[in-house]
Parts: structure tokens; sequence; C-alpha cells
């Protein structure tokens, strides 16, 4: 059962840029590639929990701002050896409104 | 009024001497030369490989037009002088008259036609220019085409090999009993014979040409035996002379070549001759080093500075893929004179050193050619071999009995060894400018002259890389900028300004980027790169900059950030020190630190705080310190004259203007200044990008310290005496930096990469170059001189940039 919320319009982050939600469960990185993909995760790396959404959006990837570390959007891996992952959650865009899936966020 | 330096030739000999001459004195005389090619100078001696096809000519071109335009050279190429009029001191061209107050006569020396009936067809070149290699490169082009060499020294075979990768049917035609006579023994020279012969090159000793025969066109090659060679092209390669007509016409003491003094002058004292054209105590010269040489004395002859002129020992090494040869010194047979020799006949190598009372005069090595910069230094200091004699030909490896390791050989070699023979560069010099930050051959060459000839020393340099590097050495080779491009970061520069590219997309689709939209380490860089190129049309891309740069405050490890406004040269108020401490008190920072660069930085701040603090900042008139950027961080001062007994100008006054000029500009990386108002320079100024030491009378401005993960005194850049002319080089120095350095480089990095002495020749030396610097400097400030948190704490950005996208906790509570 998904449980999706229209939190904002897709025109509200930048390209190759993110945002924040803020959730009881920490806050979420949204995320919106070049070609318009949006992807949310959570704002935290597995490294030394640096701000995801402050990092730089190549392809559909992000690299962390504190130490490099590249995490694909789509998996929520860690890429280029090093060990870990972050947290996905279901996200679409319909009318140019994105909707989130709180499900696993409301518990 | 400048005095008028005429120079006729635009060779290597007389592209040396004016490098030398605007080193010395830029502004000594008014600069005109004349070239018969229509082109300006180029390493002559890299015709070969370009004839291969492994260098592409553009490659050898050593001063292109920008360099003239620089230095105020006038060229005339492509006209022909006919002319000197000694009495009206005067050259006479077919662009009309020249008045001289000096001349300098550089004419070369044009390829000796050997006397026989057709030499004067069409399809017999010389091979001497970039115009012949032209015709040979046509000619190479028809199939199964045919050439004959006649001559089998240096120059023919080189063009023999050269023809044959082209494709030709080649023939070499060689007067003498064994090729190349006058630099290898019979032995080395039959050697070579058969290396050439078993690639498919026919080599024919003791050939005497009696006619070359064609109608219209050359067709075929006759000897005095009757042998008739069919040819579709003749390269004439037995010999230069030096071209002295003009010389002689003129009544100038000619002899084989133009007579010269020990400083290079004629027999007529305002006329001077050098390189190939002349005779210096009966020698006539053809190779470049001692060239190079006479191009050195010359230019200090030009300014009055006494130097003469010495022969230098030469070595030869043929220019021919897969050959390996050398040659130095003396190697004819004597009375006086033993030799030793190497033979391993199924290698193919052969190494013969002639001795002299104990000492090697001669080294001839055909096959394995490792040893012979150890030999040629060797024979250089004349030392006594006597003790070594038993193992001397197995070179250096066996002189300790250590195994043969060639980067051991060179990390034993002295620092006065020589490593470039043609512009007698020592390993001393290159270890200290890789110590300096030369990290790859392309630095080595811009900064010491290293292979910048031949180019055979490269392998050397490398050696010399590897040993002074260490484990550094891997990452030496010329690395691209990320994993999405195959270009260095000065290969894309270029393209940027020649392709005028005016945004990120245009410069990955046209550079071939492999990644959709680049990286986190391309993309930065060439943001940067825009706004330096085109400051008033590119908008800054945010989603390419790093955090800091996007939010204008410094990331801490815990996600907050720090703040940190400006205090012009380090000058603050009792009201901007209330600003301050109100503000930390109203978002509880938990930190406040006074920095080294003479602010204070209020560490810890939230980043939603981020906007309101920046408004209650600026309320009191205080803007961004900048503490993040890649670019103008603090200028340090010290009290100077205002206050400090020992103060010898206003070094406060000083720094807050050239703060003021340079805020807000974007940078390869950080820029650090530091004004001091005497030498006990309480600003530490000497360890910054741009340091500047008040002295009695004036300023002495410093620049490529640097006082992080390595710790550099800064260089002089020039002593001036007003503020002014310290903040023009300030500023002209700064936007050079911004121009040409790489991206993340320091000023300290990119100086070692391009050279103090360039940097000085555009910043101090050129006046208008500076002008033109500061001026684009402005043009750029004009956009960027401007306080970023006045911007970003505007409501717009407040919704858009600084507040969560959704508050899902509030709508919960709701």
């Amino acid at each position: 059962m998904s449980n999706l919320i229209d939190i904002a319009a897709l025109t509200d982050i930048p390209k190759r840029g993110a945002r924040v939600v803020k959730t009881g469960h920490g806050c979420v990185a949204i995320f919106r590639t070049i070609g318009d993909r949006v992807f949310a995760i959570d704002d935290a790396c597995p490294h030394k929990n640096g701000s995801l959404s402050e990092g730089i959006v190549h392809g559909n990837a992000v690299t962390c701002p504190l130490h490099n570390w590249v995490i694909d959007l789509e998996s929520g891996q860690t890429q280029g050896g090093e060990e870990g992952s972050v947290s996905t959650y279901e996200i679409t865009v319909k009318d140019g409104r994105i909707l989130l899936d709180t499900t696993s966020l409301q518990k | 009024m400048t005095q008028k330096l005429v120079v006729i030739g635009a060779g290597m000999a007389s592209g040396r001497m004016l490098e030398e001459l605007v080193d010395l004195a830029p502004d000594a005389y008014d600069l005109t030369l004349f070239g018969a090619e229509p082109h300006g100078n180029y390493n002559r001696i890299m015709l070969s490989p370009v004839l291969a096809g492994e260098t592409p000519w553009q490659e050898i071109i050593t001063h292109d037009a920008d360099w003239y335009h620089t230095n105020n050279v006038t060229c005339r190429f492509g006209e022909d002088v006919v002319k000197i009029d000694r009495k009206q001191k005067q050259v006479i061209s077919a662009g009309g008259v020249t008045d001289y107050d000096k001349l300098v006569i550089a004419t070369g020396s044009a390829s000796f036609f050997i006397p026989v009936a057709g030499k004067d067809l069409p399809g017999v070149v010389g091979f001497r220019d970039y115009g012949d290699v032209e015709k040979m490169l046509a000619a190479a082009q028809k199939p199964e085409g045919r050439a004959v060499i006649i001559g089998g020294g240096l120059l023919g075979l080189e063009a023999a090999a050269g023809l044959h990768e082209q494709g030709m049917d080649v023939t070499v035609l060689h007067l003498m009993g064994h090729l190349m006579e006058r630099q290898l023994d019979p032995a080395a020279g039959y050697l070579l014979q058969k290396e050439l012969e078993s690639r498919g090159i026919k080599v024919v000793c003791r050939a005497h040409t009696r006619a070359i025969l064609g109608k219209d066109h050359v067709e075929a090659v006759v000897l005095e035996d009757d042998t008739i060679i069919a040819a579709d092209l003749v390269v004439m390669a037995a010999g230069i002379r030096p071209e002295t007509r003009i010389a002689t016409d003129a009544g100038l003491h000619v002899e084989r070549g133009i007579v010269v003094d020990d400083a290079m002058a004629t027999s007529d004292p305002d006329i001077m001759a050098v390189g190939e054209c002349v005779e210096h105590n009966e020698t006539v010269y053809g190779l470049v080093a001692p060239l190079y040489d006479m191009a050195k004395v010359l230019a200090r002859t030009l300014v009055n500075q006494a130097a003469s002129f010495v022969p230098p020992m030469v070595s030869t090494k043929l220019k021919v893929t897969g050959v390996e040869l050398f040659s130095v010194g003396d190697f004819c047979e004597g009375d006086d004179r033993e030799e030793i020799v190497f033979r391993d006949p199924s290698r193919g190598v052969y190494k013969r050193l002639i001795l002299e009372n104990d000492r090697i005069i001669g080294v001839v090595m055909y096959g394995d050619t490792a040893d012979s910069s150890w030999f040629f230094a060797k024979l250089k200091s004349a030392d006594d071999i006597s003790e070594i004699r038993d193992t001397l030909i197995y070179g250096p490896a066996f002189q300790g009995g250590e195994a043969h390791d060639p980067l051991a050989f060179i990390a034993a070699m002295s620092g006065d060894t020589e490593i470039c023979g043609c512009n007698g560069v020592c390993k001393g010099i290159i270890v200290s400018a890789i110590n300096a930050g030369a990290h790859d051959l392309a630095a080595i060459k811009a900064t010491t002259k290293a292979s910048a000839s031949c180019g055979s020393c490269a392998g050397a340099l490398e050696q010399v890389l590897a040993v002074t590097l260490g484990d550094d050495y891997a990452a030496s080779t010329p690395q691209p900028v990320c994993g999405c491009t195959r270009l260095t970061h000065e290969e894309i520069r270029q393209e940027i300004k020649s392709k005028a590219l005016k945004s990120i997309p245009a410069v990955m689709q046209e550079c071939g980027w492999t990644t959709s939209c680049g990286c986190a380490t391309c993309r930065p860089a060439l943001n940067y790169y825009m706004i330096a190129e085109w400051p008033l049309e590119y908008v800054d891309d945010s989603q390419s900059r790093f955090v800091n740069e996007r939010n204008h405050a410094n990331i801490q490890k815990d996600g907050t950030y720090s703040v940190l406004p400006r205090m012009w040269g380090g000058m603050t108020t009792p009201d901007e020190l209330r600003a301050i401490a109100d503000a930390a008190d109203k978002y509880n920072v938990p930190a406040v630190k006074v920095t080294g660069g003479q602010r204070i930085d209020l560490l810890g701040i939230q980043r939603e705080d981020l906007p309101s603090v920046w408004a209650d900042l600026n309320a009191a008139g205080l803007v961004s310190g900048h503490a993040y950027s890649k670019g103008l961080r603090t200028v340090k001062t010290c009290v100077g004259t205002d206050f400090c007994r020992f103060g010898t100008q206003d070094s406060t006054g000083l720094g807050i203007k050239l703060e003021k000029i340079l805020w807000g500009s974007w940078t390869p990386h950080k820029v650090k200044l530091a004004v001091s108002g005497c030498p006990r320079n309480c600003s530490e100024a000497t360890c910054k990008d741009v340091g500047i030491i008040c002295v009695d009378g004036g300023y002495e401005v410093s620049v490529a310290g640097a006082a992080g993960m390595e710790l550099l005194e800064t260089q002089p850049l020039a002593k001036v005496t007003t503020e002014q002319e310290v903040i023009d080089l300030t500023v002209a120095f700064i936007q050079l930096y911004r121009e040409h350095a790489r991206y993340l480089d320091r000023p300290y990095k990119w100086v070692a990469k391009v050279g103090m002495g360039w940097v000085r020749e555009r910043v101090v030396d050129d006046l208008q170059e500076r002008a033109e610097l500061c001026e684009r400097f402005e043009i750029s400030q004009s956009v960027y001189r401007k306080d970023p948190w006045a911007e970003q704490a505007k409501p717009e950005y407040e919704q858009s940039k600084w507040a969560p996208l959704a508050d899902l906790i509030l709508e919960a509570a709701e």
C-alpha cells in the first residue's frame, strides 16, 4: 500500500541539484537530475553523515561534500570501492508535481 | 632614441639570440626580423620527425605570432634581403629600405647541390627548411614513388628514413666508403647500413653521381659506372654551405663563412653574425649546441656585456626511430692513440672508445647507447680511466660491481653533469625545476629549455623525474582532468578559447565528454574556466560549485557552517565588533575564533540561519570575507607608518586598497596577500601568493610563496616606487594566473610550471601586456566585485534555497 504525498513542484528543485524534506526519521534529500529524473534518499552519507543534498549531482549520482564519496541515487549504494549504502524512497513526478511515498517514513 | 636592430634570417640561432636579448634587456632595441621563409623561427632539427610523420609541424614552431607581438619584434617574413648598404646603414629588401644601428646576419646555410647536369630540374630538392619537407611529402603522395637521396650523412639518412616511412622506395647514394663517415668509424657505419637495408632502404656506397636525368621533371640518376636509378624525387643531402652571399657583396671579410671574432662581430663593428653562416677560428658549425652558445654571446655583445664564444664539445645522435647511434669526439686512429672495442654481432652492438694518455677522447656507439652520457661525461671531464680500464667499456654498471640500473646511474650523476646537450642544461638545474613543481616533461621543457631542441634527452629527463619524484612519478605523465575526458586542463582551456565555447554543455559536447554531465571533479573546473574566459557573458552555474562556494559559507564536519565577515586589511571598529558579538549571541554560535588572516570567524551556524546572520552583519556594513572561496581571501597587513616606529610606508592603507580592488574575484585556487610596512615583515608577506614589503623609497613585490603542505618563500617580481605600480603589478599577476593556471593550482604551483621568467616578461617587462591584464581583470570585476551575502539573503532565496522543500513533521503535527 503506497502513501503518496505531494511535496513540491518539480521546478522547486534546480536541475543537477537537491533539496531536503524534513521527516520524523531525519532529512530526506530529493534530487533532480539533468534528465529530470527524481530520487529520494536519506540526507546522510554512510561515511560521516555528510549532507548529500549539498553534494554535486552528476548523472544519477551525487558526490558527498565532506569527503567525496559517490552515492548512486537509484540504488543508494556507494560507488568506487567504498562500503556502504543509504535508504532510498519511492518517488514519482506527475503533472509537474513531486509525489513522495512516505509509507516507510511514518512508523 | 631606441637603437634599431635589424636581424636577417629567422632560424634557430637568431631565434635563440632574440630570446636571450629580450631577457637581458627587453627595451634595448627596436627589433626588425627578416626571414626568407614565409613563417617565423622553428626548430629545424625536428624537420626529420615531421617528415617521418611522427611529429606535427605545429609542434616544432618555437616562436609564434604572439611571441613576436609580445616582444615588439617587427616581422618581415617571406621577404628576401637583397643588399646591405654599410655606408647608409640600411638593408634593402623587396619591401624597401630599412635603417639599422646594429645589424645581425643570421642567414644560416643552404643545401649544397652537387654540380652535375640536371641538378636544377623540378623534383630535385634540398633538405633544409619546411618548404623542402612539404615538397618531399607531396612527392611521397605518388603511389610507389621512388626517391634517391644523394648523401649518406646525418641529414641524408634522416631524409631516407622519413621518406621510407612515408611509403617511398628509397635509395641512398653515398660518395664515401661508409655511411656517416664524419661521425662513425667503418664498423659502426657498416652496422647502420645493414640496419637500414633490413628495413628496405637501398644503400650504395662509393657512388659517384654523374648526372640527373629528366625532361621537365627528374626521372633518374645516373652514376659514373653507368648504373641508372629511376627517381621521382632526388634529395640533395651532400652537405651544407654557409649562406654568405649578402656579406660578400657588402664587402665583409668572408672565408668559408662570415668571419667573426669571439664576440660575434664581423669585420664591420656594427654588423654581427651568428649561426651556421659564420666562421670562427677557421671553423664552421652545423650542430645546434654551438649555435646556441653563439646566440648567447651575441645577445650579450649587443647589450655591451663582455662575452666570448668558446666552442663546446658536441655529440651526435641520429634521429631515426629504432636506430641507436651515438658519436662524439675524435675517433681517427693514430700512433699515440689506443682503443677499446666491444662487439656483439648477433645483437648488432658495437662500442668503441678512443683513448689518449689514459683519457677518453672519442666515443662511437651503435645498437646500445644507454651508457653514452656516462662516457660523454668522462670525455668532457678528461677523467683518468687507467684504474677502471679493464671494465670501462662495460659502462657505469660494472664500475662498482652493482647490477645495471639506469636509474641508479642517473641518481649517482653529479649535479653538473650535462643532460641536454643542445641547450647546455645540467642535472642540477633540472632537479631544482622538478623540486619547484615542474612534474612533467612539458613543464621541465618550459622552465629549463631541456629537451626543447632535438628532444633526444627526453628519456634521460624522464629518468631524472623518476629518481627525483620517487613514488610520485607515476602521476607525472599528463593527466586528464578526470575520468569523463581524455583531455588535460591545459588542452581544455585551449579549446574553450579557440572554439569560443561559452557553456559547460558546449565544452562537454566539443571535447567529447563520456558522461552526461561530468562529475564533481570536472564541473567546478569548467565553471571556473567559463567565468575566467567569458566574465560578461557566462552565468555562474551554482550547481557546479562545491558546497562552500554555493552556500557562501564553510561547511563543518557536523553539517553546520562558519561565517566570516571581511575586515579590510585586518582593520575593524567597535561597531563592527558589536555586530559580530550580537550575531554570536543571537544565533547561539558555539565558537568565535580569531583567524590567521586577521578576521573573526563564527563557527557552528545552522544552515537555515545563514541568510538572517548575513542580513544582520550586512546591516552593520559587514560583507562576505570569502573565507570559503577559490578567490581572494585576505590581505594581511601590519600597522605601517600609522603607528609603528619602524614603518616606512602606509602598509595598512595599501592593503585595504588592494583588498577593495581584488575582493570577489574568482581564481583557480585561493589567493592570499600580505603587506608589511618594513623588512621586519610582521605580516609575514614572504610566504603569501603575493607579498609586498615596504622599504624606504619603495615597495618590493614578490609572488608565489606557500605556507601550507609545502613551504616556499616568495620569489621577487619587481621593486617599484609607487603604490599604483604595486597595485598594477599585483592585479596583472593575479589576472595572468586566472587566465593560465590549472584549476586548483595555487600560484606557486603554476609559476613552477610556466617559469618565473615567463611571468616577469608579461607582468613586469611588457607594460602594454600589464595594462591589458589589468583591464581584463577590471572587466571581470565589474561583474564579480559585489557581496554575495547581500544577494543570498534576499527573500526569494530564503524560500527557494534555504528553506526545506517540505516539512513532514509539521504536517503530521497539524
